[in-house]
């Protein structure tokens, strides 16, 4: 028996495998850590973001979906100068939401999947800003301009990832 | 109960994940030392991470040393022409300010004032970020086994970076100007309006605090105003690039950073900031004209016996003072030199122009270096040149 901690209750759920399970995500908050050192405009991305949507939307559990989102997002919080649970909690509703809406949608599809990343990182950001307003009371600075722009590129990087991590998922 | 249980499972699940990380947040919040019950986390991600970062960086400048050092050598010699070139006018120019910055503490001095100087630095490499932009931070390849510790500022030679957030064993965080719960005491250069920079959204910072019926010229340079404890008084900041009309009583004014916080490669650590009481300088100073002296052509080192033989050279045939010394007059009988070459007259680098006896150049003050020291060189009745002595004088 392969070991795995996907449901495997559904029709067409995935499931990774434990060297993927982890390696994936490490590699996602390690990249982002790295590249905009080298590569500025790299912080626009989220790729923690994205692997979290992935991994929700092909296990289509979403007790999986809740504890990938919060362990990536509380990773990659512990990473940042601020408060630990900010990302965390971000992460853990997209987690929840993704892996909803993986079961009841078609999410093989490339459009359904930009479509879906758009709207996923746009509900991230807002969560993250309530959280850190109300909660922690930073004073971040909210631009539509700016999160949609980000939105839209997170969603492009986003379908050509899936399709990466296509290759690594295996079928329960 | 045990269906209602199932049937809501998930929804349990997310409420009661979400619950622990908001009882975490407020935990946080309510513990604002540095000492808090999140370190540990901390230092378990950054152990995650940082090793391959340093692995990387490593491998990354030592390839590219490698390349640069070794392989790459095309405009070397230009360059260090260049750098030379350089060296030389900011020499003259370090004399300029540092006979400003004498008077600057004699002013200090009569009003008593404390300064604040940077005793010690400590180089260091950025090894990665933390990929957020809601949290503009970088990570250091040093820690606290190398001495830093929490709030240190951190600057680079173009301006101000930071200050240490957290210090890890082997590694720092250190949180930019740019961010936006950074804040920095500023002044600005000329109109000396003070206020406190923060970090904008668009990752350039902002100058709060300045009235709107201030002036404030775009171009200006902002400097550290040393009220916020961590970064010494006088370091450049930025510049204003945009003043507007803000809410309230206060102008928005935009600065951008002058050192290049997208692409930071080393910084320094100021790991020691002194205070002391202004003194003047009780060391002569050197002036522009001692500069200029050691800058003329090369001229043979003066051999030990020509030093204490005063009867020798034309220095003192031309009356030029040596050593702030009066020169001995003209001797009736020039004796050989000991050398035996007549041209290679020991001529002091340090020609200072007391009392130049009627004409003689002053080879500083006429602006020309090189003619008027060649003229210094050559005396003004040249000997002629004679054989060396088979003895030479003791």
């Amino acid at each position: 028996m392969a070991l795995t901690y996907t449901s495997g209750e559904q029709v067409e759920v995935y499931r990774f495998g434990i060297p993927a399970t982890v390696l994936i995500p490490l590699m996602a908050v390690f990249l982002q850590a790295w590249v905009p050192v080298r590569l500025p405009f790299f912080s626009i991305f989220d790729l923690p973001l994205l692997v979290t949507i992935s991994f929700a939307m092909a296990r289509r559990s979403q007790v999986a979906g809740i504890f990938t989102g919060a362990l990536i997002g509380l990773f990659q919080d512990a990473l940042t100068g601020q408060h630990i649970g900010l990302y965390g909690i971000s992460k853990t509703v997209v987690g929840f939401g993704a892996s909803s809406l993986g079961i009841k949608l078609d999410v093989e599809n490339a459009g359904a999947r930009l479509l879906l990343t758009l709207v996923f990182y746009v509900v991230h950001e807002v969560v993250y800003f309530t959280i850190a307003r109300g909660l922690v009371s930073l004073h971040l600075a909210w631009s539509w301009q700016h999160e949609l722009g980000s939105a839209v590129a997170n969603a492009v990087l986003g379908v050509l990832l899936y399709a990466l991590l296509d290759r690594l998922k295996q079928r329960t | 109960m045990e269906t209602v249980l199932g049937r809501y499972k998930n929804l349990i699940v997310l409420v009661g994940v979400l619950f622990v990380q908001v009882l975490g947040l407020a935990v946080q919040v309510k513990r604002t030392t540095d000492t808090d019950s999140s370190r540990l986390i901390r230092i378990w991600a950054v152990g995650a991470i940082s090793p391959l970062e340093k692995a990387l960086v490593w491998t990354q400048t030592s390839t590219g040393n490698l390349w640069h050092n070794y392989l790459y050598m095309r405009g070397v010699r230009a360059e260090n022409r260049d750098l030379k070139l350089q060296i030389e006018q900011m020499r003259i120019e370090q004399v300029r300010m540092s006979q400003d910055a004498d008077q600057a503490r004699r002013l200090q001095a009569l009003l008593a004032f404390k300064e604040q100087f940077i005793s010690q630095t400590m180089a260091a490499q950025v090894i990665g970020s933390t990929g957020s932009e809601q949290s503009r931070a970088v990570y250091l390849d040093k820690g606290e086994k190398d001495g830093i510790k929490a709030d240190m500022a951190v600057i680079t030679a173009d301006g101000v970076v930071g200050k240490v957030l957290h210090a890890y064993r082997s590694t720092s965080l250190v949180l930019l100007i740019s961010d936006q719960t950074s804040g920095v005491g500023a002044i600005l250069e000329k109109s000396r309006l003070q206020g406190i920079l923060r970090g904008l959204p668009s990752g350039e910072i902002g100058l709060e605090r300045v009235m709107s019926d201030e002036q404030v010229p775009a171009g200006e340079l902002v400097l550290t105003s040393g009220g916020d404890r961590i970064f010494p008084k006088g370091l450049p900041i930025g510049r204003v690039t945009r003043v507007s009309p803000g809410s309230d009583l206060f102008l928005n004014v935009q600065v951008k950073p002058t050192a290049n916080l997208s692409k930071l490669e080393e910084v320094l650590i100021v790991t020691k900031v002194d205070e002391r009481q202004a003194t003047p300088d009780q060391t002569v100073s050197l002036r522009a004209a001692d500069v200029l002296a050691e800058r003329l052509p090369t001229v043979p080192p003066k051999p030990a016996e020509a030093s204490s033989t005063p009867a020798t050279g034309a220095a003192l045939q031309t009356g030029t003072v040596v050593e702030g010394k009066q020169a001995q007059p003209k001797p009736k009988a020039p004796a050989p030199p000991p050398s035996g070459a007549a041209v290679a007259v020991p001529v002091p680098r340090k020609v200072v122009k007391q009392a130049p006896p009627s004409g003689t150049v002053d080879p500083v003050t006429t602006g020309s270096a090189k003619e008027p020291s060649q003229e210094a060189v050559k005396p003004a009745d040249e000997p002629k040149p004679q054989p060396p002595p088979q003895d030479p004088p003791q």
